[in-house]
């Protein structure tokens, strides 16, 4: 059979587009859940450096350990090990629901160093201008430090949601679904390389998608550059 | 009134202690423009971030209007905070802002409605003469254009007094004047206590009342400007005063005066009648004269001819005259 015949039939079947809604569904829905709790982390992680506007030292080092700690697991181990997390949460330990707990628990520490690090480009100056004027911390925090860091922060959602998608293709391991599961059930282990490859290159164009948005928008919110 | 008494600020390090400042005193009244001059590293940006407490002192005290600072809760000192107005040698304007919301920032943070924050905004740009670049970004600015919405933004709460840290440095010639044209124009129109620190003399000559020279964590000297500029007593004020690359020049070796005019001698061409009536050449090394209220303030460092003879006929000259003067070595 033709690689586009092939193509054309799990078109036809549906099979390709629901890998591909079910994919992106599971990217953004964890990408967004990672932000809500890897934002507010990766601000504290930023303030309480010494540093920072608020330095508490031992508060800084303990979410510097459990957020390095949490990145030294190959996600495919934590998949594995967070299992029981996953039924505490959720119910489950199988299926899309446990998938975006485990890309959540995966994806909010490297979140939480995507914005500390998009945090610390923000020039000392400005902050040190907006302390002058009589802000408090949570000012600076909503009207200094996190609307000077936009064009950045986004920059570094998406680089986040790009990993995301990586990881979500592992899903299949523990019962997740996309266009990962197509690719390891239809195609590897049915000896079906064609499938295989059609996955591959439907992820590639997601990618690109994603990648090409998002520097659009991070070109639209800068200002710095603007002539 | 501002009252710096007995400021003193050190930092620890793992290795030592730096001593940035020690046993400062200061008194900055109502409506005047202070300057405070020092070279690099002599402390003065650490004692302007004392007085708002942006660096909080190991030792004394700054009162404000009666307000001891050290005393004061956090609230009650972001709330005077607000009240105090700064501007940098940065700019350090928000970025992803307009010009107009940044105005209008520290009256957010005050809790001003925001149509009430867009008039006075609009009013102070008008002030600084940018009413048109309300909806610029400042990356669209020059560096001039950025400090006067820094101006704005830093009279936006009403403040009594602003805080200047090397508002011109990253200026040009130009450009710094009109800065310190319009800071004037401000404190004359508003009453608006200014202080300013800089490392440039001209700054300091071209609109400050009284001056206070730091060096090594101290006050070294501290008076009116015309007084320090006429007779500056401590070194580091000379130094400033007179550049130091003096030497450089090339000279024939000769008697050095340092003729000081304070207000003695007014429109006559003095150097012109001294070389006329001597028939002796000088060499003019260095003057630095400018007119205050009509009368001559400054200094000139002139050569004596190594003729000993025409050197004496102007020495003598110069005794028979009302020009202060002294041998420099």
């Amino acid at each position: 059979m033709q690689f586009s015949d092939m193509l054309l039939k799990l078109w036809d079947k549906g099979l390709l587009q629901l890998g591909i809604w079910e994919t992106v569904y599971m990217t953004q829905i964890s990408t967004a859940i990672a932000y809500v709790i890897g934002l507010p982390l990766g601000v504290i992680l930023h303030i309480t450096d010494d540093s920072g506007i608020y330095p508490v030292r031992w508060l800084n080092r303990v979410l510097g350990f459990i957020v390095n700690f949490f990145r030294s697991i190959p996600f495919i181990i934590l998949m594995v090990a967070m299992l029981p997390v996953s039924k505490l949460i959720v119910g489950t330990s199988l299926g899309n629901k446990a998938v975006i707990v485990m890309l959540v628990i995966a994806a909010a520490p490297y979140v939480a160093r995507l914005v500390e690090s998009s945090l610390k480009e923000v020039n000392a100056g400005v902050i040190e201008a907006a302390q002058a004027m009589g802000s408090n911390n949570f000012q600076i925090i909503t009207k200094v430090l996190i609307p000077e860091a936009k064009p950045s922060l986004l920059t570094g959602a998406t680089i986040a949601m790009v990993t995301i998608l990586g990881y979500s293709a592992m899903a299949a391991t523990i019962g997740g679904t996309g266009l990962g599961q197509i690719a390891i059930i239809y195609g590897h282990q049915r000896s079906n390389p064609d499938i295989k490859w059609i996955c591959v290159l439907l992820m590639v164009v997601i990618v690109q998608i994603i990648q090409i948005c998002g520097d659009k928008i991070v070109q639209k919110s800068d200002k710095r550059a603007r002539q | 009134m501002i009252e710096i008494r007995h400021l003193g600020k050190t930092y620890h390090t793992r290795e030592r202690d730096i001593v940035a400042l020690e046993d400062i005193n200061l008194t900055i009244n109502d409506g005047e423009i202070f300057g405070i001059i020092g070279l690099s590293g002599a402390g003065k940006s650490t004692l302007v971030r004392c007085i708002n407490f942006l660096e909080v002192p190991t030792s004394g005290d700054v009162v404000i209007d009666g307000k001891v600072l050290g005393q004061l809760s956090r609230k009650e000192l972001l709330k005077l905070r607000q009240s105090i107005g700064m501007i940098f040698q940065n700019f350090n304007l928000l970025e992803q802002r307009t010009v107009l919301r940044n105005v209008c920032y520290p009256m957010e943070i005050a809790g001003e409605k925001r149509d009430k924050a867009v008039a006075r905004a609009r009013e102070l740009l008008k002030l600084v003469g940018l009413e048109d670049r309300e909806r610029s970004y400042p990356s669209q600015l020059s560096g001039g254009q950025k400090q006067r919405v820094a101006i704005a933004r830093a009279l936006a709460t009403n403040p009594r007094t602003i805080l200047c840290d090397e508002a011109t440095s990253a200026l040009d010639p130009n450009t710094t004047r009109s800065i310190l044209d319009l800071l004037r124009r401000i404190n004359a129109e508003l009453g608006v206590t200014i202080i300013v620190i800089t490392h440039e003399m001209k700054v300091i000559d071209q609109i400050c009342d009284r001056v206070a020279v730091i060096d090594q964590s101290h006050i070294a000297e501290e008076g009116r400007v015309s007084e320090v500029f006429t007779n500056p007593q401590s070194q580091i004020a000379k130094d400033l005063i007179i550049p130091k690359d003096l030497t450089v020049l090339e000279t024939t070796g000769g008697r050095r005066l340092r003729l000081t005019f304070d207000g003695t001698k007014t429109d006559a061409p003095i150097i012109s009648q001294m070389v006329l009536s001597c028939q002796a050449p000088v060499n003019i090394l260095f003057a630095n004269t400018r007119e205050l209220d009509g009368v001559m303030h400054g200094h000139m460092i002139i050569e004596l001819p190594s003729d000993p003879q025409q050197a004496d006929k102007i020495l003598v000259w110069l005794k028979n005259s009302e020009i202060k003067w002294r041998e420099e070595r």
